[in-house]
């Protein structure tokens, strides 16, 4: 393929990433990386640079989105940005030694465990109204927009949350994903913060997350302006359209649907990445 | 619950823009640099199997600002992808300023962590 054919081909593949990204709160670098190097045949490494480029557009670029539907939570997500840009610097430095067959294997494990996470039942969190010594210090409690006007949550189990959130954000560096499932489910099951709270709150963490690896990326050399052109437009446009879509649709069986996808993505990296063809 | 100055729908919107002129900005970048390299280069056969790494030109602030300023296309992209890049940091340094307003001084505190750490891995570890 030539330069042109090539960008056009990526492009409409990122399209689509971005956009059941945008939707499923899953982010499109999940399915970006091994779309690049199974589909495209790429390097890994820039696979993974040019994805977390993407990440940082879809994040962005949803994050005016979301924060004019009142959903975020700004300290909950600046506190445990924390976290999340410390894990990422390190997933980024594992990235430069870490084999590139260790990195597929471990991407295919993160795959599948985000399609089982998106396409179990979502496990109902009791709601727990009373409040928690730390949270309320940290003045993290807060409330949403519902059909019958602001409902207050209270935010619990910080110190998990922090832990899992640096979790999140070392997969993020190594592997160039918005690692969004591991944010939510931080949130989501241990913090007990509701759950649209989470996905907007994990949205807008993401961009910061991915930000603090991509400049490691950056300076190493891993961000390719000639594969980035079509990855990042074509997520960004996706993400836009997805999220226009996101506050009127019911997204559980587009969960389904794009669960399977990334479990065959996840084995077919693990296959790759174990016979050594990566 | 008292909802705080910072947290209020005033504030969240002028981030929420910020956040989408950055993006929209950037984009507009790539896509003029990407339209110089494609008329350039279009009909070259494009390659990633092999990693060869970027050019120290494609790397580091300043050599991205110098190729953009030749008017190369893949230098052109490469500065707005450092712009997307700075998108978030600007995003946290404006928070800073959010919460410097209502006088938070612990939130003050965490968001100039994360902005360390941010400035660190961008121009620290070259």
């Amino acid at each position: 393929m030539n330069n042109l054919e090539f960008s056009l081909a990526i492009g409409v593949c990122s399209l689509g990433a971005g956009f059941l990204g945008a939707l499923t709160g899953l982010g499109g670098g999940v399915v970006l990386v091994p779309l690049l190097t199974i589909v495209f045949h790429v390097d890994i490494r820039y696979a993974i640079g040019t994805s977390l480029v993407s990440v940082i557009a879809t994040s962005s670029g949803a994050a005016a989105a979301y924060v004019r539907e009142g959903f975020t939570n700004i300290r909950v997500g600046m506190f445990l940005e924390i976290a999340t840009t410390l894990g990422a610097l390190l997933g980024a430095f594992l990235a430069l030694v870490v084999p590139t067959a260790a990195i597929a294997i471990i991407f295919g494990v993160v795959l599948l465990y985000s399609a089982y996470l998106s396409g179990r039942p979502q496990p109902v969190v009791p709601v727990d109204d009373q409040p928690d010594a730390l949270a309320t210090r940290l003045r993290m409690n807060g409330s949403y927009p519902s059909l019958d006007g602001p409902r207050a949550y209270y935010v619990h189990k910080v110190p998990t949350g922090f832990s899992l959130m640096f979790g999140a954000g070392a997969l993020s560096g190594l592997l160039g994903i918005g690692s969004g499932a591991v944010k939510v489910l931080a949130m989501d099951q241990a913090m007990k913060i509701p759950f649209k709270v989470s996905t907007t709150t994990s949205n807008f963490m993401i961009g910061v997350t991915a930000a603090a690896s991509a400049g490691v990326y950056l300076n190493r050399g891993y961000i390719d302006p000639g594969l980035a052109l079509p990855v990042t437009l074509g997520v960004l446009g996706g993400s836009l359209l997805g999220v226009q879509l996101l506050t009127r649709t019911r997204t559980h069986r587009l969960r389904l649907v794009f669960g399977a996808v990334i479990v065959l993505l996840g084995l077919e990296m693990i296959y790759k990445g174990a016979v050594g063809r990566i | 619950m008292t909802t705080t100055k910072w947290t209020d729908r005033r504030v969240e919107t002028i981030v929420g823009n910020l956040l989408r002129i950055g993006v929209l900005l950037s984009a507009a970048i790539i896509l003029a640099g990407g339209l110089v390299f494609l008329v350039r280069h279009g009909t070259e056969p494009a390659n990633y199997r092999i990693f060869r790494g970027e050019p120290s030109d494609l790397r580091h602030v300043r050599g991205i600002v110098r190729t953009a300023a030749a008017l190369r296309g893949r230098g052109i992209i490469q500065l707005g992808l450092l712009l997307l890049i700075a998108t978030p940091i600007a995003r946290v340094a404006f928070s800073l300023f959010g919460f410097a307003e209502e006088n938070d001084r612990m939130y003050m505190a965490f968001t100039a962590i994360v902005l360390v750490i941010l400035v660190y891995s961008l121009v620290g570890t070259a």
